[in-house]
Formats: C-alpha cells, sequence, structure tokens
C-alpha cells in the first residue's frame, strides 16, 4: 500500500503543478509580438505594461498597448479602461488629446489606444498618465510620470486657426512610407479647454508634399484627407522617391474656409504647417 | 564614301554572275538589293575602306539609311530612315541586346568594335526582319567568320593616330584555320582626349578610353555539322558626353554565344543554325568630372538579355525560303541616386527603370519566289508574342503613382508582314514593296520614371498603357548601270498609326532641378515618314571612280507639326584614283539649311554646312607580310559646324589629320 501512496500523491503533487502552470496564459508571449516595452506601472494589486512599435513615447501621434497583470502573473482581459495623460508645467497643467481604449482586434490580453503629446518633457516639466480601471467590479487607479521625448522628424503641429481656435493635427500613417502612393492617416482634435480636446468633424487636411533638397518638386495624385467613418482621417501621399520630404498642410473647415496654412507657389516655398518624413 | 563602293561592287559581282547562274545564286542578289551591306571588318591591306580604324559608327554613318544621333564622340545613337532607336532592332549576329542606359548613352554599337565584325546588314522597314518586331528596319552587325580549311595562321596589327583629339588605336587580332578547327582572337584599344571643333574650339567632356576583347572558335563534328563558341568583352572607362550634364565612368559588355549548325540536312532542308546567347551590360553614369551641378547623383543601369534563335534554310522548288524561331529574356534595371546639399539630409533614390522584363518569341518566315529569269518577289511574314512583366514590388509601386491600376504583366501580339517584287530588264533593276508591322513601347517609353531629356530639357515618364505602334510602308528603287555608270534612285514612305511621342502635361511637378516640365509618353492619331536618296556614280578609265548621294527626309505628326531629329537635305560628292598598290580620295559633304524642326524638342533652325576630306595611302607587299598606310585629313577648312542629329547641337570635329598603319602577316 506504501509505495501505491507515494506514488499517487507525487502524481497529485505534479498534476497540482501542472494545473497551476497552466493559469500562465502561454498566448501572452505573441500578443505583443513586434512590440517593444516602454514603461512598467505599478499599484498595490496590479502591474501595467505599456507598449509602442519603437519602444518610447514621443512627440505626435503614438499607438499605445499594454496588458494588465495582476500580482501572480494573471492578465486581467476584461477590465473597462480610460486614461488620462497630463503634463506639469511649471505654471499650469494641461492634457491631450488620446482616445478612448479597446482590445487590439485578435487579442485577448492587450489593450489599445493612441495618445497625441504636443511636446516632449524635460527635467522640470514632465508628463504623467493616469489609467483608471474597472475588473471584477472593483475600481482602480495608477499614476506614473513617463519619458516623451522629441521625434526626430516633425509629425505634429500645434496652432491656433483663424476662427481663433486651437488645434492639434499629428501624423499618424504612413509609419514606414515607401516609393508609392502611400495611405495617410492624421488625427485632428481641437482644444476646448486645457484638460479637454475633442475630435473635430467634417474638416478636410490639404496636403501638398515637396522635396526642399531638389528644387521644391511635389509628386502627382495626392489626395487631401477627409474623415473616415472611425473619425479619423484618411487620404492618399505620393512619394516618388526615398529621401527627406516636407509635406506642407492646409487646414479646412466645413464650409471650405483655410483657417491655418498656406499654398506653396513659387513666391512662397512652404505652409507654415507641416509635416516630415524622412526615408 | 567607300561603303558606296562595297554596295556598288556587289552589285556589279552578282549581275554578272545572275547571267550564268541559273540556280541558287539568285537570292544573293534580291537580297543585297532589298538591304544595304556595309563591310567594316576587312582590315587587310589593298582594302578600301576610306579610314580603316575608324569607329563602328563612322562606318554605319556612310549608308543612306542610317543617321547617327551623336551625344558625344563615341556611342552614337543609330538611326534607321529617320527614326530613333526605339523604331529598329539591332542585333549582333542574329543576338538581341538591350542597353543598359536611360539616357541612350550606350546603344548596341558602343559595345563592339570594328574588329569583332565582318560587316553590318541594314535592312529598311519590315524586309529581312528575323530578329523581331520593328518598325523603321533592322540593323545586324556580323561578327567576323572565320571557317574550316587548310591549315593557315594568319594574323594582322594594327595602329592609328587622329591628331584632333589625340586618339590612340592599336591592336592585333590572330585568326587560324585547320580542318577540324578554326578561331579568331582579337582586341582593340582606344583612347582619345578632348577634341577640338573647327576654329579651335575644345568641346571639354568629350574623351574616351575603351579596351575590346573578343574570340571565335569553331569545332567541326564531321562533314555537314560544326559548333561556334563566340564571346566579345568590351571595356569602356571614362567617358565623355558634352552634349549630356552627366559622363560615363564605365560601360561594359560580355557577349556571349554557342551555335550548333547543320547543313545539307535534305534535299530541299539546307541549313539548320541553332545559336543560344547570353550577354549582360553595366552603364554607370557618373557626374564627377563636371564641376558644377545642381545636385549630385550616381546613376546606374543593368541589362541582361538571355535568347534563342533556331533558323531553318531550305529550298522547295522554286522557293528558296527561311524560316527563323526565336525568343529573349531581358531585366533592365536603372536606379538613381542623388546626394542632398544640405549636410545630414539623406540620400534620395528611385528606380528609373523599375526593373522591366521582356519575354519575346517571335516565328518568322520569309520566302524569295522567282518567277522567270528577271521578275522575282519576295515575301515574309513575322509574329511575336511580347510580355512586359514588372515583378520588383517597388518599381510596380513607383509607376503605380501614375497608373493606379497598372498590373505587373502587359503581354501583347505582334504581326509584320512584307512582300517586294523585283524586275530586272537590260540595264534596269526596279524593285517595289509594301510593308506592315506594330511594335511595343521600349522600355523608357513604357516604364520610365523621371527620365530627363536634356535637348528639350522634360522629365519623361512611361506609360505602360500604350496600344502597340503600327506602321504601313511602301518602297521602290530604280537602278540603271551600263559599262562603268550607275544611278539609282529609291524612295520610301512610311505611315505610322498610334506613334508613340512625349507630350507634356501640365500640372506634373518637374524633378530634375531646372527641367522646363513633364512630358508622359503618349501616341499621336497618326505621323508619316517620307525618305528618297539618289546616287550617280561613274567609274572610268579603269581607276577613276566619281560618287554622288543625295538624301532628302521628311517626317510629320498629327499635332505636332514637323517630327524632330530628321535630316534635311544632305549630299555627298566624293572622287577617287587607284593606281596599283596607291590611292587616293577627295570627298566633299553638306547639309542644306535646316528649316524644319520643331522647338518643342529643343531643336533650333541650323544653317547648312559642307566639309572637305582626302584620304591618300599606300600598299606594300613582301613576301606574306603586307603594310597598308593610311593617311589623310578631315575637315580640311577646319570648318565649325553642327548637324540635325547633334544633341543638344554640340560641335563636331575640326581639322583631324589622321594615320593609320595595318600589317598583316
Amino acid at each position: 500500500m506504501k509505495p501505491f501512496k507515494i506514488l499517487s500523491s507525487g502524481l497529485l503533487v505534479i498534476l497540482f503543478f501542472l494545473a497551476c502552470s497552466k493559469e500562465k496564459d502561454p498566448v501572452q508571449a505573441d500578443e505583443t509580438e513586434g512590440l517593444q516595452l516602454v514603461a512598467t506601472f505599478h499599484n498595490d494589486d496590479h502591474k501595467i505594461d505599456l507598449y509602442t512599435k519603437n519602444g518610447k513615447f514621443q512627440t505626435g501621434y503614438n499607438d499605445i498597448f499594454f496588458q494588465i497583470k495582476d500580482k501572480q502573473d494573471r492578465f486581467i482581459n476584461d477590465a473597462q479602461v480610460e486614461w488620462a495623460p497630463v503634463m506639469h508645467m511649471s505654471a499650469m497643467s494641461h492634457s491631450c488629446p488620446s482616445s478612448t481604449i479597446s482590445k487590439k482586434e485578435g487579442t485577448r490580453s492587450l489593450y489599445t489606444g493612441f495618445i497625441v503629446f504636443q511636446m516632449a518633457g524635460n527635467d522640470m516639466e514632465y508628463w504623467e498618465l493616469t489609467i483608471n480601471y474597472t475588473a471584477g467590479g472593483t475600481a482602480y487607479s495608477v499614476k506614473q510620470k513617463i519619458q516623451v521625448t522629441a521625434a526626430p522628424k516633425r509629425v505634429v503641429e500645434s496652432f491656433m486657426g483663424a476662427d481663433e481656435k486651437r488645434y492639434i493635427l499629428a501624423l499618424a500613417a504612413p509609419a514606414e512610407p515607401g516609393v508609392a502612393v502611400n495611405d495617410m492617416k492624421a488625427v485632428l482634435y481641437r482644444m476646448e479647454s486645457m484638460m479637454l480636446f475633442t475630435p473635430v468633424d467634417g474638416y478636410t487636411i490639404k496636403i501638398d508634399p515637396r522635396m526642399p533638397g531638389m528644387g521644391n518638386h511635389s509628386s502627382p495624385n495626392n489626395v487631401d484627407l477627409t474623415q473616415g467613418a472611425d473619425k479619423l482621417y484618411y487620404g492618399k501621399l505620393s512619394l516618388t522617391m526615398t529621401g527627406y520630404w516636407k509635406i506642407n498642410l492646409q487646414l479646412a473647415n466645413e464650409s471650405g474656409d483655410i483657417i491655418k496654412g498656406e499654398s506653396v507657389t513659387d513666391d512662397n516655398e512652404s505652409s507654415s504647417i507641416y509635416f516630415e518624413l524622412e526615408f | 564614301m567607300s561603303r558606296l563602293i562595297w554596295v556598288v561592287l556587289l552589285f556589279f559581282c552578282d549581275s554578272a554572275s545572275a547571267q550564268s547562274d541559273s540556280t541558287g545564286r539568285r537570292d544573293t542578289i534580291k537580297i543585297s538589293q532589298l538591304e544595304e551591306v556595309i563591310i567594316t571588318g576587312d582590315l587587310s591591306p589593298g582594302k578600301k575602306a576610306t579610314k580603316p580604324l575608324a569607329n563602328l559608327e563612322q562606318y554605319l554613318e556612310k549608308a543612306a539609311a542610317v543617321n547617327m544621333i551623336r551625344r558625344g564622340s563615341y556611342a552614337w545613337e543609330p538611326m534607321l530612315n529617320g527614326m530613333s532607336a526605339e523604331r529598329s532592332v539591332v542585333t549582333i549576329d542574329g543576338m538581341r541586346i538591350y542597353g543598359a542606359c536611360t539616357d541612350k548613352m550606350d546603344p548596341v554599337t558602343s559595345y563592339v568594335e570594328i574588329t569583332n565584325l565582318e560587316k553590318a546588314n541594314v535592312h529598311n522597314g519590315q524586309t529581312g526582319s528575323a530578329a523581331g518586331a520593328t518598325i523603321a528596319g533592322s540593323l545586324d552587325l556580323v561578327r567576323r567568320k572565320n571557317y574550316f580549311g587548310k591549315k593557315n595562321l594568319k594574323g594582322i596589327a594594327f595602329s592609328g593616330f587622329e591628331f584632333n583629339n589625340r586618339q590612340k588605336i592599336f591592336g592585333a587580332g590572330v585568326n587560324w584555320r585547320s580542318p577540324g578547327i578554326y578561331g579568331n582572337v582579337d582586341f582593340t584599344f582606344r583612347d582619345a582626349d578632348n577634341y577640338k571643333a573647327g576654329k579651335g574650339e575644345e568641346v571639354l567632356y568629350s574623351q574616351l578610353t575603351k579596351y575590346n576583347v573578343s574570340a571565335i572558335a569553331g569545332l567541326k563534328i564531321d562533314a555537314h555539322r560544326h559548333v561556334e563558341a563566340s564571346l566579345i568583352y568590351d571595356h569602356a572607362v571614362d567617358i565623355g558626353y558634352p552634349a549630356l550634364p552627366m559622363d560615363v565612368s564605365l560601360a561594359k559588355a560580355w557577349i556571349a554565344s554557342l551555335e550548333y549548325v547543320r547543313h545539307h540536312i535534305s534535299p530541299w532542308l539546307q541549313q539548320w543554325q541553332t545559336k543560344v546567347y547570353y550577354n549582360d551590360v553595366t552603364h554607370i553614369m557618373d557626374d564627377t568630372k563636371r564641376p558644377v551641378v545642381p545636385i549630385r547623383m550616381d546613376m546606374p543601369g543593368w541589362s541582361k538579355t538571355a535568347g534563342f534563335y533556331s533558323r531553318l534554310q531550305g529550298a522547295a522548288g522554286r522557293h528558296d525560303w527561311k524560316l527563323t524561331f526565336s525568343g529573349h529574356h531581358n531585366y533592365s534595371l536603372a536606379e538613381m541616386t542623388m546626394f542632398s546639399n544640405t549636410p545630414g539630409e539623406k540620400d534620395m533614390f528611385m528606380l528609373t527603370w523599375p526593373g522591366v522584363q521582356i519575354n519575346y518569341g517571335d516565328l518568322y518566315i520569309e520566302d524569295i519566289i522567282p518567277f522567270r529569269e528577271n521578275l522575282s518577289a519576295v515575301v515574309s511574314t513575322g509574329i511575336a508574342v511580347h510580355n512586359n512583366l514588372v515583378n520588383k514590388r517597388s518599381g510596380l509601386e513607383s509607376l503605380q503613382i501614375f497608373y493606379p491600376g497598372m498590373e505587373k504583366s502587359n503581354t501583347r501580339l505582334l504581326k509584320r508582314f512584307s512582300a517586294a517584287i523585283q524586275y530586272r530588264k537590260d540595264s534596269w533593276l526596279l524593285d517595289a514593296g509594301l510593308a506592315y508591322g506594330d511594335r511595343a513601347p521600349s522600355v523608357s517609353e513604357g516604364y520610365g520614371f523621371y527620365l530627363f531629356n536634356s535637348f528639350d530639357r522634360f522629365d519623361y515618364i512611361g506609360n505602360p498603357e500604350m496600344k502597340n505602334e503600327k506602321s504601313a510602308s511602301l518602297n521602290g528603287s530604280a537602278t540603271f548601270q551600263q559599262n562603268g555608270f550607275m544611278t539609282k534612285l529609291s524612295g520610301s514612305f512610311f505611315y505610322m498609326k498610334d506613334y508613340i511621342i512625349g507630350l507634356p502635361e501640365r500640372g506634373l511637378s518637374v524633378m530634375t532641378i531646372g527641367a522646363s516640365g513633364v512630358k508622359v509618353y503618349g501616341q499621336l492619331k497618326n505621323a508619316a515618314i517620307f525618305n528618297t536618296a539618289l546616287d550617280v556614280n561613274y567609274r572610268f578609265a579603269e581607276k577613276w571612280y566619281w560618287t554622288n548621294k543625295l538624301i532628302y527626309r521628311r517626317g510629320t505628326g498629327d499635332g505636332v507639326g514637323d517630327l524632330p531629329m530628321i535630316q534635311p537635305f544632305t549630299y555627298t560628292t566624293g572622287f577617287s584614283v587607284k593606281v596599283k598598290a596607291f590611292s587616293a580620295e577627295v570627298l566633299m559633304n553638306g547639309s542644306a539649311r535646316q528649316n524644319r524642326y520643331n522647338p518643342d524638342f529643343g531643336e533650333l533652325a541650323l544653317p547648312g554646312y559642307t566639309i572637305f576630306n582626302m584620304v591618300v595611302s599606300r600598299g606594300f607587299q613582301a613576301g606574306n607580310t603586307s603594310l597598308q598606310v593610311k593617311g589623310g585629313v578631315e575637315n580640311i577648312f577646319d570648318r565649325n559646324y553642327t548637324t540635325f542629329s547633334d544633341w543638344n547641337r554640340i560641335p563636331r570635329m575640326g581639322r583631324n589629320i589622321f594615320i593609320n598603319l595595318v600589317v598583316g602577316f
């Protein structure tokens, strides 16, 4: 009887460990493939790992992905999450445009949203991100300082339009442009107050891509950006060669009035608002 | 001028044999009437080439149907019947070969040397178009042939010097033959500095250095079969193109082939030749020698062609027929990298030829039918499948900027047909023919991406969606020869539909800094080109020979007016004498004022000009060794002139004293 008892309790122990290790979701490693860890937030109950494609938070449009894990390293896959980025400056604080949070399609644990940082942080002035989430009926919160560095090229414009309103316009795609007609995506927000930014509907973002290093030549078959079903702005960016391009911008409201930016002519080499691309 | 002499001599030889030889030789007469043959490779002493060591292009230019577009002192683009290279097929021994330069700085003729060749055959229109679909004609550079025979070893060494551009030419060749094996090896070296136009004006960036090596070997399998292998390697460096904003740092080509020949297969099948070939061309443009450029750029290009042909020749009843089945695959790639003037800024890169493939298959049949002793007909027809494939994704995406729906593959069916009759009566020889053919757009016309034309200063964009260009032509000639006198009047008329040409497109931003605009290739509803030539030659007192030639062309296009690059009225007259081993020649050639030109393509009116050349030569023989010394002066009066075919109107060479020495042993 004794050997059997030892064997069966040994088996039970093994089974117990196997059962427990099944809790560790093998899917986890795949869902963040291609992304790099930027920051990890901690509170008493959970750990949140934040990821981006390039491993940084930068000025402009950032697609951010994160996973929430409890202290036993289990994923919290069905929380309701919202976030609020705030920049603390010496005299005041302000927020920036951000999207709601949803699950990345085809994943179980990966939450995603975008944030548009209008400026980079430094030693005195810093960005802080608050994430509020409800899981299993309980509300949790975590707040942490984050590093936002300046993007190497101009990818966001923050300006006052002719209608006396402040706008933020950021380039979302193409992230890896090619010599082709590229799909272009941008986001346009209006600053209602220091803390409130709302998406703008029905405007047109006119684009005129130029190569200043080559006599300021343009490219054919560009399509100005107009709003799509998901409220983001879509158009086509034609790039005829690699190198440094300046995408001159003009913003037109619903009536077609240009509220910011100038067209490029023989006398005017560039618009006052533009994005830059170098590939 | 001696080109004319050779053509005329062929007439004399063949007309003599026509009377006496009732079978089999008739075809030689017919073909030589429908084509021009330019003998290039005869460097043996005693031969009459005016300037034996002239470059290939200078030889070709003597043919009535051929003009050369000059962008420098080298690598001229041959135009047949007033039409540029896209409308003709240039082959080396039947092998298709494509240049690797988007700016046409490396026509096929620039990759061979006169020492590699025996002759050049020029066919007009679709006659004799065994090599493929064409509009203007075909130019076949025939490789120097050796053959089996009694054991023999011969060689030549040659050297030349031209004072104008200090061009040094030298080379040597050896050929051996035996009953079972034959072989040739030869090499040529050319090196020239800048040339001076008339009145001492130095034309900068017109230097060149070129090496060429070729070898050919044949092995007999049995009395009726043999194989032949041939290789040409041509390597040119530091070549200047004064008419263009860039020069060439390297242009090289490997041209290789393997051929299997069987003859006397059956009573009606006389010969079967099958050849497989491969050529690889590299062409690198370079602007480092130019002190001031808006932006520095590297523009390399590569073109690789692999192909084959299989040709059957036979006689059936009264018919002499030829059937050629051929195919080739070409891959053309060219790129441009521009170096930003702003420090720290990335280089700018684009594909000017987006990695285009040509996949081509062709079937051609020709038949010579003699009806009577003095009346015969030549009929030919050909059909081809021409496919273009842009497999390189980045290349396809570049073109899709202009043609969003463009597919990567496009296949065309090309057809051609020609018929001619020839009638001989007493001293007269008359021939008339008609032909029809179509062609596919060339790599640049279909797929070029911002190719800068420095003549009209436009960037050109290709158009892959164009239809085939079609041409219907009529040609005829009348020749009278009696005693020492010969005169020939010939003419041809080409009527083209969907004529491919660059058309300005407003609203497109130029790419090249300083360009005047962008043209996109499009098609004119129709265009017409008319050519006529008159030859009058007289040989008297056995040693004197007087030749004259007049050429007139006219070209118009619907909506475009006069077509660009059309030769104005041109005349040549020459006088030569030959006494034993000594000969001398005086030549005058010139052109009338050019008032028909097209300013939309950068052309301007041109004054007329007349140039005088003279040559003397003496041959010496000592046993088996022979020496020919030839010296002369071109442009004796140092006239500063330019012609319709000089790109950007660069002036031609001023007075040039030259000496050629050819030793045979």
